[in-house]
């Protein structure tokens, strides 16, 4: 049994089934994400291992503790990251943490040092002072992840961490997550972001219409993507109007433009690149460059879900 | 001894954050002598106006209005927020969490029901009074306030909602409790309805206390506060567990 442990978890709200019956364990010290669309059962499913909302049925085991039956007992060992900072306006930074700290019953002297620690470690020393309406939403996030692990948690959980703020603060945050995991604490985050997935989850979940519909490792997903090759063409020319010729003279491949000046060429065979290259010379088209693609998780997870991924990261932009 | 150290945290923040801030202050010290001087200016000769006998209701008035008002707005406004949620999710029990929220309530409306004393004070003669009674009474009335106030908080979504719902509550209570009008003036039909009301049990022990003219014993009064006030506070547990442990 993992660190977390959920079997057959469901949630009915009426006759709306909003997670049908998930299972899946997190391991000591690993990143966990959660990826899916809007609606899919993410946050349903988040509430009910935090204790925000009760299931209809299954069992949730948090650090072998019951979190259906022993809800407090398992949020003690839980830092809690909510997709938006639920901090409080009138404090300032410091404060803040302080009294994040108080609620797991830590020491005066223990939270203000602790609270101390966090504030550099997350380079938000410079505005602790300062109270936290003031302060810009990539620090604002920063400082409610500080929150969320204020009192050693085994398990943090993080919801979106790294939606609506800017780039270098996204990063900071991905840098901090992995720091988190080498310090030996679990993640188990949401995210919208694939390539964020891809770049720092051990291990990932697809959940769509409240059932996970694979869920593995990177390389375990890859796999499932099969050993299709890829190659992206960098052209002279607009690649729209070229794909159609191409798509025409080489019925075999699946031929698409993705970007202006580029065109991909999937096949489950190997692709014969020199005829390829000949026609589109004798079409007076130049390519500026060839080069084999590996699949990325988007691809798995489109294949998989059947849900194109840019729909996936508008849906989410517009809910915030 | 780590429930005692998040609720004096809880208590700590509120206090700060909401009740010391000097709208709230203003607002306890302005209410009641605005509500005097309305009385005093209504009053057709100057040296029939009796102060004392309009203490009780004053009183209880300030504790009304203060502890219902400032509850739904600030339960209100960190459910919003979100920043609810952060309690919601600590590992405090339900109990430990609403004494907490109630208890910076509570004596904001304790202290804000002296501010009429002061006034009164400088008008008339209190000597008399039994503050001790007095005391039990204005703590019993911010209790069930308090928790009115939060009961009508956890059917809100929107501060203007709670003050609305607030509203409907207020009002009628201010009337019927016997605070200003007595309950023997009422029509008939409307008097079960004040003996409904925890603040008639506290307007009777007010009134005890100040004017010696209580209608009840003030055991019975004091035990029927204490029965709403348990009542509340589980009906209150019971509906935060229900509304927002989804």
């Amino acid at each position: 049994m993992g660190i977390v442990s959920v079997r057959n978890l469901r949630k009915v709200y009426g006759d709306f089934t909003a997670v049908d019956g998930i299972s899946f364990d997190i391991e000591q010290g690993e990143i966990f994400g959660f990826l899916g669309p809007n609606g899919a059962g993410k946050t349903t499913t988040i509430n009910m291992l935090i204790g925000l909302a009760r299931p209809t049925g299954g069992t949730i085991f948090i650090d072998g503790i019951d979190g259906t039956r022993d809800t407090k007992k398992a949020q003690s060992t839980m830092g809690i990251v909510a997709d938006e900072s639920n901090l409080y306006d009138e404090m300032d930074g410091f404060d803040n943490l302080c009294f994040c700290a108080s609620l797991y019953g830590m020491r005066k002297d223990e939270r203000e040092k602790r609270a101390h620690e966090l504030l550099e470690w997350f380079g938000l020393k410079g505005a602790g002072e300062r109270p936290f309406r003031t302060w810009s939403k990539g620090m604002r996030r920063k400082l409610t992840i500080a929150a969320g692990i204020i009192h050693h948690p085994k398990i943090l959980f993080l919801d979106e961490p790294t939606t609506g703020i800017d780039v270098e603060s996204a990063r900071q945050i991905r840098s901090l997550i992995l720091d988190l995991k080498r310090q030996g604490t679990t993640v188990f985050l949401t995210t919208h972001y694939i390539e964020e997935a891809q770049r720092i989850c051990d291990r990932i979940a697809f959940i769509v219409n409240g059932r996970i519909v694979k869920s593995g490792t990177l390389e375990e997903l890859m796999e499932n993507a099969g050993h299709e090759h890829i190659i992206r063409l960098t052209l002279s020319n607009s690649a729209n109007g070229v794909t159609t010729d191409l798509q025409h003279r080489f019925p075999t491949l699946h031929i698409e433009a993705k970007e202006e000046n580029a065109c991909f060429i999937s096949s489950p065979e190997k692709i014969p690149l020199s005829p390829i290259l000949q026609y589109l010379d004798s079409k007076g088209i130049s390519v500026f460059e060839a080069k084999e693609m590996r699949p990325t998780l988007e691809d798995v997870f489109v294949k998989v879900t059947g849900i194109e991924a840019g729909k996936l990261h508008k849906e989410k932009e517009g809910k915030k | 001894m780590n429930a005692w150290i998040a609720f004096w945290s809880i208590l700590r923040k509120d206090i700060k954050n909401y009740y010391l801030k000097p709208p709230n202050i203003s607002w306890g010290i302005i209410f009641p002598l605005s509500w005097t001087l309305m009385q005093f200016v209504r009053t057709p000769h100057a040296q029939s106006f009796n102060v004392r006998e309009l203490l009780p209701g004053l009183m209880g008035m300030s504790i009304l209005f203060g502890t219902t008002s400032m509850l739904a707005v600030t339960i209100t406004f960190e459910r919003r927020g979100r920043s609810f949620d952060r309690l919601l999710l600590a590992p405090i029990s339900m109990t430990t969490l609403v004494l907490a929220k109630i208890s910076g309530a509570v004596l904001f409306g304790a202290i804000i029901a002296f501010s009429p004393v002061l006034f009164a004070a400088l008008l008339a003669d209190l000597s008399g009074i039994n503050w001790g009674i007095a005391i039990i009474s204005i703590l019993l009335m911010a209790v069930t306030s308090t928790l009115l106030g939060l009961a009508i908080a956890i059917s809100a979504k929107e501060v203007f909602e709670a003050q609305t719902y607030s509203n409907f509550f207020r009002f009628p209570m201010l009337f019927l409790s016997g605070l200003f009008l007595p309950i023997e003036n009422l029509p008939v039909f409307l008097r079960p309805v004040s003996y409904c009301l925890p603040l008639t049990y506290g307007a009777d022990m007010l009134k005890g206390a100040i004017m010696r003219t209580g209608r009840m014993d003030t055991w019975f009064d004091v035990a029927v506060l204490i029965g709403f006030g348990l009542l509340l506070f589980y009906y209150c547990q019971w509906s935060i567990k229900r509304k927002w442990i989804l």
